[in-house]
């Protein structure tokens, strides 16, 4: 006690040494409290901690639109639910519930939950679990929401091909790269789980069609319910891609086409823009996104008439008499026959000595040319190609771009073959026989081509010898889209009008003077054909086979005007029989391609402007 | 009342643990709003610190006798503020609490009314006409007591409110309550607890469930009080570093620099920085009682009591929030949270502490 005890007033230190035990008291309960969160189980809330974190949630991009050359949609985008699992949360009592709720079977979904761990990646990297959600299953991912922290429901656009099927091999399909794709440097910028283009445009213009994804950082608390967004990158969608398909074409050839197997292609033969592709049969890319089941798709592989096989640029068929103008034209350029030049045509000749057979029994007589390509006369042709010999066909028939790829802008395009010295050498280490040449002049034999080598090679001859590379993407769109893009160089031969002359005359006379192509003919329009009928195996085998897939396939090659070529279209039709049943599919499409060019040289019709007397309506709607 | 005092009087021990404490708070709060756009609040805080420093002095060098002898007339300046509060107050977050000031700032009010209460209960209870309590002055007591917290209560801000008791309270426990009227008090008490439920606003209701079962509904009442336990737990031992601390970066702690400053210095300094500074609030509460014992009357010592009375209520109820053993209300840590009305009431009332100390021989 200090001296100044007597001064003060009554002291009060019991009551504040009360409350400095009750200070004592309270900072001990407190301390109990931090105690037992912090030294006790920190674990438990360390877990809590990073549960309550952060997840990398990605923004799909949405690919580029594919259009008709008018701007009309071919391939687009709808709005879909994705769901993602985070790598790093995989939970094994999760898996009942998520296969219950998302239909998928138990057993597949554990083999993928646990294969989704050891993927290469950054762990909060979330990897897409299912892709086209139904609403019953968003509704179900919603409401067990809080039991299911390791999901994560994310919108993506999803690839739509409102054409259902029609031009399905030209534009191809999309869907996840593989792991043999992932090694190929087409695809290098791409990560396992990507979307890319598998075919046709869509794997051809991957590039441009993709877009960049974005990236979504979020928070979210315990029970993934979302918190906020940290940060965002937004997606910057792929590039729209013009094709140089005319939609109207498309679809007329498609319908004229039905359900027989074959291919067309029509194309403009003054720049190689491709107006039309066709392959039946078709498949529904739709089917495809977002993943196929593996039974699915054996049925697809599987399918004797495999619809996957791109026609048009992967059939490697004979050609028969569709190859016939390239042989007069060789005939013609190495001066071995001029345009008067006649064979005697009386059903067949022997050559080294075997018997060939003309396809009409009693013979043509005598034929020119002109007259040799209109009845499409075999022993004409045999007699030319022997004159000529193998290598000097080939090395027209390569001018004419046989026996190569043409270059489109399609992945897998079949080269064909055209046989030589050169090639009987290098593939059977054999040398040619002389025999082996006559069959090979009027389109059989070892000659194999595709749709559109047909198309592109008749289009260059029709120009007078100038051969376009064959586009999808026409110039002026892909110096948009390509850096350093340059127009390739055509492919050019001197063809003289002489030269010229006698084929396409004959040509057209094949569809204009009751030649094999009657059915191409167009009132009012000049159009050259060339039919062709091309055998699977030998006519002996045939009689004594009647399997459907054995009999002669139909060609058919047009282009129009004669003189002026702007259209060029080449029809198969597999196990067609004769070429002339494919000429009427040629000339519905000629026939839409003009009918559309007089549609837009006319003038707006009276009835589509305000303020028109009615009575003119009458007179202008129909010729 | 013309005296002499020496800078050696001078409380430097209290000063320097105030010091420390609202040192460690401001760099609690530049790491808690780091990620955020107020990110330069800690700029403020200490610019709030040094005004304090300044109040402190200013509060120590008035003769307290004098301050306490105008208790009254700070009273009804008080009141008017607090009309003028719920009259043209600033509302946010949906309570009216802050008075704009023009040209300067938002002034909260009830804040600087503890200032007044202390003084008052000083003269209350300082000098009793029988040197022992009657009811009648019991009664004035309460009622005066009533009408600034019913005021504060209407804003509504229940927290600030109740902090008036303590300073009450602790008037009442020094002037010598009989034991009886303590009985009285408690049966009191506790019959008056479910009245007092259903005075409850609806918000009031939610904090209080979610306090007794934050679990139920984590996203919802509970999510504050949870978030501050997992930040808490997260911390562990040793703290997860300064600006560490994912709770607090990722700003899953609600208000992690004002009422939840704790929870995040919890979270970033682990339960070692916990003890260092619970420890330097019990240092500065034990100054304050040493203070109050040391002091040359009983007005001087019902000032340091009240103080030392009023910043344990605020210490226990944040603290005991962020631990999750009180409710979640929006009490601030005194020294440690972020903001001006409360960071200068602080200093102001350890001014005052000072202010007895200083003439602990005099008289």
């Amino acid at each position: 006690m200090t001296r100044f005890d007597q001064h003060r007033p009554p002291s009060r230190d019991v009551e504040t040494s009360i409350f400095q035990y009750i200070v004592a008291a309270i900072f001990l309960w407190l301390l109990t409290g931090f105690w037992q969160l912090q030294v006790q189980n920190p674990e438990v809330y360390e877990e809590r901690a990073t549960l309550n974190s952060v997840k990398a949630l990605p923004i799909p991009a949405p690919r580029g639109r594919i259009l008709d050359r008018d701007g009309r949609v071919l391939v687009d985008n709808i709005q879909t639910f994705r769901l993602m699992l985070s790598r790093d949360a995989v939970r094994a009592e999760s898996a009942p519930l998520i296969a219950e709720g998302l239909d998928i079977p138990y057993e597949e979904l554990v083999d993928r939950l646990g294969t989704v761990g050891i993927q290469p990646g950054p762990d909060y990297q979330q990897v897409v679990l299912k892709d086209g959600l139904l609403l019953s299953e968003v509704a179900f991912f919603e409401a067990h929401r809080g039991e299911l922290p390791e999901l994560e429901l994310i919108r993506s656009p999803r690839r739509r091909y409102p054409l259902n099927g029609m031009a399905a091999h030209m534009l191809g399909y999309v869907g996840q790269i593989s792991k043999a794709q992932l090694n190929l440097e087409e695809f290098v910028l791409h990560k396992s789980g990507a979307e890319i283009g598998k075919a046709g445009i869509e794997r051809r213009y991957n590039d441009f069609l993709v877009g960049k994804d974005g990236r979504r950082l979020v928070l979210v608390d315990s029970r993934s319910r979302r918190v906020r967004d940290l940060n965002r990158e937004e997606a910057e969608p792929g590039q729209t891609l013009r094709l140089t398909v005319d939609l109207d074409l498309q679809v007329v050839a498609d319908l004229a086409m039905g359900d027989r197997r074959g291919a067309v292609v029509a194309l403009d033969p003054r720049n190689g823009e491709i107006l039309a592709m066709v392959s039946k049969p078709e498949f529904d890319a739709n089917a495809f996104v977002g993943g196929v089941s593996e039974a699915a798709w054996r049925n697809v592989a599987r399918d004797p008439d495999k619809p996957m096989l791109n026609r048009a640029t992967q059939a490697q068929l004979a050609p028969g008499s569709i190859f016939k103008p390239f042989v007069a034209l060789a005939g013609l350029m190495e001066g071995v026959v001029d345009k008067d030049f006649q064979v005697l045509c009386t059903g067949g000749a022997s050559f080294y000595g075997r018997y060939f057979r003309c396809h009409r029994a009693g013979g043509h007589g005598w034929v020119n040319m002109e007259e040799a390509i209109r009845v499409s006369c075999d022993v004409y042709f045999y007699n030319l190609g022997k004159e000529l010999g193998i290598d000097r066909i080939a090395k027209y028939a390569e001018l004419a771009g046989f026996g190569s790829r043409t270059d489109i802008d399609l992945p897998a395009e079949a080269e064909g073959i055209v046989p030589s010295s050169r090639w009987k050498i290098r593939f059977f280490r054999d040398k040619w026989y002389a025999g082996e040449t006559i069959s090979v002049a009027i389109g059989q034999g070892a000659l194999t081509i595709t749709p559109l080598q047909a198309a592109h090679a008749i289009g260059g001859l029709a120009m007078g010898g100038v051969w376009h590379r064959p586009r999808l993407i026409a110039d002026s769109e892909a110096a948009k889209i390509l850096p350093n893009y340059s127009p390739p160089e055509p492919r050019r031969a001197e063809i003289t009008e002489e030269q010229l002359e006698p084929i396409v005359r004959g040509m057209w006379r094949v569809v204009n003077d009751g030649g094999t192509g009657g059915r191409a003919m167009i009132p009012g329009r000049s159009v050259c054909g060339k039919t062709g009928s091309a055998q699977r195996i030998s006519l002996t085998l045939a009689f004594e086979n009647d399997d459907p897939r054995l009999l002669d396939d139909g060609w058919f090659i047009a282009f129009a005007p004669c003189e002026a070529p702007e259209i060029v279209v080449s029809v198969l039709l597999e196990n067609g029989e004769h070429g002339s049943w494919a000429a009427p599919i040629a000339r519905d499409v000629i026939k839409a391609y003009f009918d559309k060019q007089e549609r837009r040289a006319r003038p707006l019709r009276q009835q589509d402007q305000p303020g028109a007397p009615q009575t003119a309506k009458a007179e202008s709607s129909r010729p | 009342m013309n005296e002499q005092y020496s800078w050696r009087d001078f409380d430097w021990t209290l000063l320097f643990v105030a010091l420390l404490i609202a040192a460690l708070g401001a760099l609690e709060v530049y790491s808690a709003t780091l990620s955020t756009p107020w990110h330069d609040a800690y700029l403020r805080q200490i610019l709030w610190i040094g005004l304090g420093l300044g109040l402190l002095w200013v509060a120590s060098i008035i003769d307290y006798h004098w301050l306490v002898q105008h208790a009254p007339t700070f009273y009804v300046l008080t009141l008017v503020g607090l009309v003028g509060v719920l009259l043209f107050g600033t509302v946010v977050n949906g309570s009216r609490r802050w008075l704009p000031i023009p040209g300067l700032a938002n002034l909260q009010v009830s804040e600087f009314a503890k200032i007044m209460l202390v003084l008052l209960v000083a003269r209350l209870f300082a000098e009793l006409p029988k040197g022992r309590l009657d009811l009648p002055t019991l009664v004035k007591a309460g009622s005066i007591f009533l009408i600034p917290l019913v005021l504060v209560a209407r804003q509504p801000d229940l927290s600030t409110s109740l902090s008036f008791l303590p300073i009450l309270g602790m008037g009442i426990f020094l002037a010598g309550l009989p034991r009886k009227y303590i009985a009285v008090g408690l049966v009191a008490a506790t019959l008056a607890a479910p009245v007092g439920w259903f005075l409850l606003s609806d918000y009031q209701k939610d904090r209080v469930t979610a306090f007794m079962n934050p679990e139920e509904d984590p996203r919802g009442k509970g999510y504050q009080a949870l978030q501050s336990k997992i930040a808490v737990g997260s911390g562990g031992i040793w703290g997860q570093g300064f600006t560490r601390g994912t709770q607090t970066q990722l700003r899953f702690i609600p208000e992690a620099h004002t009422d939840f400053v704790f929870a995040s210095y919890a979270e970033e300094t682990g339960f070692a920085g916990v003890l260092i500074v619970l420890a330097l609030y019990f240092g500065l509460l034990m100054r304050i009682v040493n203070n109050a014992q040391t002091a040359a009357d009983p007005a001087g010592m019902q000032i340091c009591m009240a103080v030392a009375a009023l910043l344990l209520f605020q210490i226990t109820v944040n603290v005991g929030m962020v631990v999750n053993k009180m409710p979640v209300t929006g009490m601030p840590l005194p020294l440690m949270s972020y903001g001006g009305s409360n960071t200068l009431t602080v200093f102001i009332l350890l001014g005052l502490v000072n202010n007895v100390r200083i003439r602990r021989f005099t008289n």
